[in-house]
């Protein structure tokens, strides 16, 4: 019992900081631009197929660093070449671009890689056991990952607040119009930014990629837990997006790994169950099948709860 | 006399900073009542208070009697009092029609009704045709509201506010960036359109105020200084040395 | 805003909308079974995508879950006519009011939470309950079916006045009814007080409140009675298919209706009866031919969000004042010239995506195929050079010719200013 909730435990932080490091980039965009990018997600598959390509080529490491940067460029190019255009048509205007470019990655994506899952397995440099606990092993991948977000994390926070483009950054972020008339180069800083959260999300993808399987519906898996997490997080709050993404990994980890059902419970409790119970059905549901609706079954019950999120302010 | 709108020490506090602090007024049923103060006297907080924008930190408000603090705006719009706004705040897509005529609706009685062709509610028709003949904008009936000019927008704010039942009308600096000629027929308008109500409004222009207002309170860094008479205020001398010579320094 | 003619337009419209539907599947090529049903389609479709605008077009909600009231009511209407086989006396052509009141139900219990918010924050909690509804089917396979779906037949059972649906044709007529009568109710929806409203929260939410409307109440009826119409079309949709699977909620659902809705056109009542009939008819006549429909469906919404903001439906109101001006006919022969090199730059992107399809997802079938009536290897250079020189020279062509499109339109706008000056003076 003790191994079950130590690995669930450990499991569920690292899948909790894969989900961080997604939305981390969703919220920078989101707080700087106050769009919210429906394809972040995309970005994040693309990231898995590009450092599947790019590993095949030059190795896992170099892999590691060109992905994201190749990600941030395509971010980049979203942003100049597509946003910029769509942005006096408003905020709805802009969801729905990306939203477009969502089906277009998929699609893409489709086209040069094909329908099936490609072999993006965890590169031998980082596939050896990096610690034994009670006779299971911990994978050195899953510690790369926590490094990475956690550093990811750090040099975020400490750009953010400690260098003048970072400054420039939440200037622009909360008067546009001010820091433009100030010199700075508002639409380069807005085109820095979504390269910024692009490459995040690309940086989430090379490891996620061989945490999940790299198919064309992996951002369609993905996606909705991310959006999730910026609701229940409240929407522009990194603070926020952190809790709600640990909360949600820890939680479906430890879902994933209870067999039991409420059947099993009300027996314990005394209660005689049989098949011609009412709703025998629904109470005979295990926990680990009802795992991945946990993320929106917390949403409904913020939504009910608490409208606002953890740490959301603002209507928006 | 009797009482439209009485707050009693209301008090706002953004974060740490207090913008509203211990603000007591009695608004007499019928007059016309001018709130005047400097820059960032916290005049456009209070108007926000006492129409539910935003909740008070503490203290009382009662429209009529009857408390409305901690109410959120449209329990105390269907309590009787409308609002204008310092920033334009129209329905930018919809005709000038539907922006006067969406504004009566509830006061009506139609509420959430949906069985009904509003087109075919004379009384509706009938209320929206005559505002907008007080705000003179029936030319512009089909035009949506989005593309009207300034001073037209402005109009069909002070429309909007007028349109329904309310008998305490807010107006919040209605003639502000309009050249002299649009602000005296603009005045003409309140005037017209403010008979036989209760007006509190928030005004720059100390014309305006001196000209219409039938009370003043002078507002100062979120206190009231003085309630009084246009002339007992220009007599007044803690307002000359607080507010007005604020204003001319 | 003429309040007497209106009615008498309607009237006139609906009339209209009645002789063109009951003729339509007697017009050749749409005679076959195939035509019939592809226009059953449509209908469906039209009813759904018109549901979807009650909330965007008409209250500015964002759904990205509106499927799940499609679905629900489908579901619904599935047990209603699995009930008729065994004996209930409901006649069948009643099952999409069941539908209905499916959609309804759900609309209210589930929109009550949902619309506390709207804006971005409405469009992922619309999402997130999407995601919700569509996993929620798999875990009680009892009631929903899982994958397979649940199945009923449309003919068996109480038959009312011997009426029975046992051809398309009278399938098609059935849900033709019921087309008609949902656009009217829903056109007549937004003429209530309450549908005014949803326009003006739509337009400015905060001011609505202080004209003494609570918004989330306003949202809320929209809300419900957008959901009460999507799951009418659920309900057609049981009709038409007799079965009704988890995909009837899926995402995918509830992406495509979103499209219909947009590149319809949001901001005009047509706009996504426009965009249902256009995406259903593309849809059936090239998912057949390719497997990169998805692809062409994003590209083309996403041309639409950047360049027609107001889908066709604008795009073709666009041309209203322009209409009765000499300069008009230049107008359309710049559409003519420009035309050409679009085909040309169209051709070589389909050429591009077509092989690329082939290689990647169907390698099984070789790299030989037959594209725009040719036969090109995919395996050789040449097809690939090709597309390449005619999405550059199309692209280069187009940008040389639309200045004569621009020059066109506005030598038409001013003549039609002109003419508006006379007419007012």
């Amino acid at each position: 019992m003790l191994e079950l909730a130590t690995f669930s435990l450990l499991n569920g932080i690292v899948y909790g900081l894969l989900l961080f490091m997604l939305t981390s980039g969703l919220t920078l965009i989101f707080s700087m631009m106050g769009v919210l990018n429906f394809a972040h997600a995309s970005v994040f598959m693309l990231g898995a197929y590009l450092s599947y390509q790019v590993g095949l080529w030059v190795g896992f490491w170099p892999a590691l660093v060109i992905a994201p940067l190749l990600c941030g460029l395509v971010g980049a190019g979203i942003e100049r070449y597509g946003l910029r255009y769509v942005h006096k048509s408003g905020h709805v205007a802009e969801i729905l671009f990306t939203f477009g470019l969502s089906y277009l990655i998929e699609e893409l994506v489709t086209m040069i890689w094909g329908r099936n899952a490609v072999a993006n397995n965890v590169p031998a440099a980082v596939d050896f056991p990096l610690f034994t606990l009670f006779g299971s092993t911990f994978p050195a991948y899953k510690g790369l990952m926590m490094v990475i977000s956690v550093s990811m994390l750090v040099f975020l926070w400490l750009a953010l607040k400690r260098t003048r483009m970072g400054l420039v950054i939440q200037a622009a972020l909360s008067h546009p119009s001010m820091a433009s008339a100030l010199g700075h180069d508002v639409p380069g800083v807005f085109m820095l930014v979504f390269a910024i959260g692009s490459g995040l999300a690309g940086l989430a993808g090379v490891i996620g990629g061989f945490m999940l399987l790299t198919q064309p519906t992996l951002a369609h898996a993905v996606g909705p837990i991310v959006f999730v997490i910026v609701v229940v997080g409240g929407l522009g709050s990194l603070a926020g997006a952190f809790i709600a993404s640990m909360l949600i990994g820890i939680l479906q980890t430890f879902a994933v790994a209870i067999d039991y059902s409420l059947v099993d419970l009300l027996r314990a409790l005394g209660f005689v169950i049989t098949r011609s119970t009412p709703s025998y059905e629904f109470l005979s549901i295990k926990v680990a099948t009802v795992a991945p609706t946990v993320p929106y079954l917390l949403l409904v019950l913020f939504l009910i709860v608490r409208p606002r999120g953890f740490l959301g302010k603002r209507d928006v | 006399m009797n009482i439209a709108l009485s707050l009693h020490d209301l008090h706002k506090s953004f974060g740490a900073t207090p913008i509203i602090r211990g603000v007591s007024l009695d608004v007499r049923e019928g007059e016309r009542h001018a709130i005047i103060g400097p820059n960032g006297a916290g005049k456009s907080t209070l108007f926000n208070l006492i129409s539910g924008r935003t909740a008070p930190t503490s203290g009382t408000m009662a429209l009529h009697g009857a408390r409305i603090d901690g109410l959120p705006p449209y329990q105390i719009n269907r309590r009787g009092l409308a609002r204008s706004f310092q920033v334009t705040n129209l329905f930018p897509r919809l005709t000038v029609f539907e922006n006067i005529r969406c504004s009566l609706l509830w006061s009506l009685g139609y509420r959430y009704n949906f069985w009904r062709r509003t087109d075919a509610l004379a009384d509706a028709t009938e209320r929206t045709e005559a505002t907008l003949e007080r705000i003179q904008m029936t030319a512009h009936r089909d035009t949506p509201a989005g593309v009207l000019t300034y001073a037209e927008q402005r109009a069909l704010e002070i429309g909007i506010t007028i349109a329904g039942d309310a008998n305490v009308i807010l107006l919040d600096e209605p003639t502000a960036g309009m050249s002299r000629s649009e602000t005296d027929s603009a005045v003409a308008l309140i005037r017209s359109v403010t008979q036989d109500r209760t007006l509190l409004i928030v005004e720059h222009d100390m014309g305006v105020v001196f000209d219409l207002a039938d009370r003043i309170s002078v507002l100062v860094y979120g206190k009231l200084i003085a309630t009084d008479t246009p002339a007992a205020i220009r007599a007044n001398e803690e307002v000359q040395a607080a507010y007005l010579g604020a204003a001319h320094a | 805003m003429s309040n007497t003619r209106r009615p008498l337009n309607a009237l006139k419209i609906g009339t209209v909308a009645l002789v063109a539907l009951a003729l339509l599947p007697h017009v050749p090529g749409l005679g076959s079974d195939f035509g019939r049903s592809l226009l059953s389609q449509m209908g469906i479709a039209v009813v759904f995508a018109l549901s979807y605008n009650v909330l965007f077009g008409q209250t500015g909600l964002l759904s990205f879950g509106h499927a799940v009231f499609f679905g629900l009511g489908g579901y619904v209407a599935i047990h209603v006519m699995r009930a008729i086989n065994h004996g209930l006396p409901l006649p069948m052509p009643l099952v999409p009011l069941a539908g209905a009141a499916g959609g309804l139900l759900c609309g209210l219990l589930l929109g009550a939470a949902m619309t506390r918010r709207a804006g971005t924050i409405f469009a992922l909690i619309s999402l997130g309950v999407g995601e919700l509804v569509y996993a929620a089917m798999f875990m009680l396979p009892g009631y929903f079916g899982g994958e397979e779906g649940i199945t009923a037949s449309r003919t068996k059972g109480f038959a009312l006045f011997g009426l029975d649906l046992g051809s398309q044709l009278a399938v098609y007529y059935l849900i033709a009814a019921w087309v008609l009568i949902a656009a009217g109710l829903m056109q007549a929806f937004a003429r209530t007080p309450v549908g005014r409203m949803c326009f003006a929260v739509r337009d400015n939410a905060e001011r609505a409140e202080f004209v003494g409307y609570d918004t989330h109440g306003v949202r809320c009826i929209a809300f419900a009675v957008g959901a009460l119409f999507a799951g009418l079309a659920g309900g057609l949709h049981a009709i038409n298919y007799e079965i009704v699977s988890a995909d009837a909620v899926s995402a995918q659902r509830s992406g495509t209706v979103l499209l219909m809705a947009y590149i319809g056109g949001a901001g005009h009542f047509a706009g996504p009866i426009l965009g249902a009939v256009t995406l259903t008819w593309l849809q059936t006549s090239l998912s057949g031919y390719t497997s990169a429909w998805l692809l062409y469906l994003g590209l083309f919404f996403v041309l639409t969000i950047r360049f027609a903001p107001g889908g066709l439906a604008g795009l073709i109101l666009m041309h209203g004042p322009i209409f009765h001006t000499r300069s008009f006919r230049r107008v359309l022969a710049s559409y003519g010239i420009a035309l050409v090199p679009t085909l040309v730059m169209a051709c070589g992107a389909v050429l591009l995506i077509e092989m690329s399809y082939r290689l990647s997802t169907q390698p099984e079938l070789g790299s030989r195929m037959r594209l725009l009536g040719i036969a090109v290897d995919a395996a050789s250079v040449w097809p690939w050079l090709a597309a390449v020189l005619m999405l550059a020279g199309g692209f280069l062509g187009f940008r040389g010719t639309w200045p004569r499109v621009a020059s066109a339109w506005e030598r038409a706008s001013e003549e039609a200013g002109a003419h508006r000056a006379v007419e007012a003076s």
